[in-house]
């Protein structure tokens, strides 16, 4: 596309400017065909993208991102992190024993399989519509594929590693911390970042509920108000911190899962 | 082996409902916020009893039907499409990484504003985070191609669409299947939230008015209804997964042990 093939560039550059060719190209397509489609745009609903990175800066101060983002993210982050906790242990509890499994799994694969939004309702009987109602309604949604992955993952621990782990006599914590978690940990990461999505999705909701402020909360009243180019910046916000968070789990991930990646990449090459 | 497990599923199950009915019995939690099992019952009985409820039923149901075959359709295309012309795939990569962590709720303002609370609300969000699922692993699959099998394909002169059909898809399947799998539960989370906070008729809204008119016991009986609906979903993706994939290696793997 951007350099012939066969061509001789001066090597790394060349290719590294094509590799920003590749990432860049699409996305400033995009956003140049809504820019131009919506430019003349008189219809209520779809206002010109111009007018919506106009108001973006004014809708967005500080003040609202202390007041309505910041909360957001905390609560989020308070939900999650209980989720996580509570899916690990609670996983590599039932993970651990057969019997146990068995008893559990049916109900299990019940409380996974209700949508978690419908328990907005239920946790707002129980705890108000306060903060505690949303961190409790993130972490009840977020809390299952956690777990779920978790005990999927204990229970595929290779028993070779497990059996050469006894016989050196690594017992109790070091056991579970270096032998258990950490062949666990891939699926464990996979059910985080399910989780992520879900977690992000229940803040939202939660917020669209009842609530006083947060980023779900105001996207709604500006609806409410008719202020759609407003609404349109809550929606790339919103779109923008999904992004984002993201991109982190990502990074924590490659760090904390990078042996595991290079195992697979050097199986890879050499099968 | 097997029959002990179930019969100790079933005592997990036999425990989870003895707890619902003795913890609030026993004053350990308010009744009026978690009525006792027996009367959650009661209130599916006449739940399922009422007409109303199974309209909702069907409403909800052809929401996640429609908008799922609808991802699955355009997800699958447009993963081959992808996949198959050249270049497209490092093209798309960053736009497809920057739009599928974007949650799909954040189009609700939008999908009220233009629909209100008809069904193309509910298909917007529904097709927006079922799409994702399967275009992802479609992508995944076909980059599973065997080079070599894809080069003898070539060699033998199977043209394009003969190679997609022999070649790209039977190994991109089992990826698709869980693709579909997995965007059946989620199509089930945004329809029946569609339903719940846009007030698009379904059982999302018949929760929603149960919780405003402080029917506590029927709110609970519906939630009873969707998770059904979700467990229900799940065998059945795992069933046509199952079916589907009869030939294949870790199925009849799975079959063998």
């Amino acid at each position: 596309m951007g350099v012939p093939p066969g061509r001789v560039t001066s090597g790394a550059w060349g290719r590294a400017l094509l590799r920003l060719v590749f990432v860049l190209a699409l996305p400033a397509v995009l956003v140049a065909v809504w820019w131009a489609a919506s430019a003349g745009s008189t219809n209520v609903y779809w206002p010109p993208l111009r007018t919506v990175f106009g108001v973006f800066p004014d809708v967005w101060t500080g003040a609202r991102l202390r007041g309505d983002v910041l909360p957001s993210v905390l609560r989020l982050a308070a939900g999650y992190t209980t989720a996580a906790v509570a899916g690990v242990a609670l996983g590599t509890v039932i993970g651990s024993w057969r019997r146990v499994r068995a008893l559990c799994e049916p109900v299990l694969e019940f409380l996974r399989a209700v949508p978690p939004p419908v328990l907005v309702p239920v946790i707002m009987l129980f705890a108000g519509i306060g903060d505690t109602m949303k961190i409790a309604v993130i972490a009840s949604g977020c809390v299952w594929p956690v777990l779920l992955n978790t005990v999927e993952g204990i229970r595929a621990v290779d028993p070779v590693l497990a059996e050469t782990a006894r016989s050196y006599g690594i017992t109790g914590v070091a056991r579970l911390r270096d032998v258990v978690l950490r062949s666990a940990s891939p699926q464990i990461f996979a059910g985080l970042r399910q989780a992520l999505s879900i977690g992000i999705i229940l803040m939202v909701i939660s917020e669209m509920f009842a609530a006083s402020n947060g980023l779900g909360f105001t996207v709604v009243q500006f609806q409410r108000g008719f202020a759609i180019p407003d609404m349109w910046t809550g929606i790339l916000l919103l779109g923008l911190l999904g992004f984002l968070l993201s991109v982190l789990f990502g990074l924590a991930e490659r760090r904390v899962l990078g042996w595991y990646h290079g195992l697979r990449e050097s199986g890879r090459r050499s099968p | 082996m097997k029959g002990s497990d179930a019969a100790l599923g079933a005592a997990g199950c036999a425990v989870f409902v003895l707890l619902g009915e003795a913890v609030p019995r026993l004053g350990l939690v308010d009744e009026d916020h978690f009525p006792p099992a027996d009367r959650i019952a009661g209130a599916l009985g006449r739940e399922l009893s009422d007409t109303a409820f199974w309209s909702a039923l069907g409403d909800t149901l052809t929401g996640w039907a429609l908008g799922l075959a609808i991802a699955v359709g355009a997800g699958v295309v447009a993963g081959v499409v992808i996949s198959v012309v050249p270049y497209l795939r490092e093209v798309t990569a960053s736009t497809i990484e920057f739009l599928r962590p974007i949650p799909s709720v954040a189009l609700i303002p939008l999908a009220v504003l233009l629909y209100g609370t008809e069904l193309r609300s509910v298909l917007l969000l529904v097709v927006y985070a079922a799409f994702w699922q399967v275009l992802i692993q479609v992508l995944y699959g076909v980059r599973d191609v065997d080079p070599v099998a894809e080069e003898a394909a070539r060699s033998y002169g199977l043209g394009a669409w003969a190679r997609v059909r022999h070649v790209l898809w039977p190994t991109a399947l089992p990826y698709v299947m869980t693709g579909v799998r997995l965007a059946a539960a989620v199509a089930l989370i945004l329809a029946v939230t569609a339903e719940l906070v846009i007030g698009a008729p379904g059982l999302g809204a018949r929760i929603a008015v149960a919780q405003t008119s402080q029917a506590v016991p029927e709110m609970y009986a519906l939630i009873v209804v969707t998770g059904m609906l979700g467990l229900l979903i799940n065998v059945g993706a795992r069933a046509v997964e199952r079916r589907a994939l009869a030939w294949h290696q870790s199925v009849r793997g799975e079959v063998a042990v």
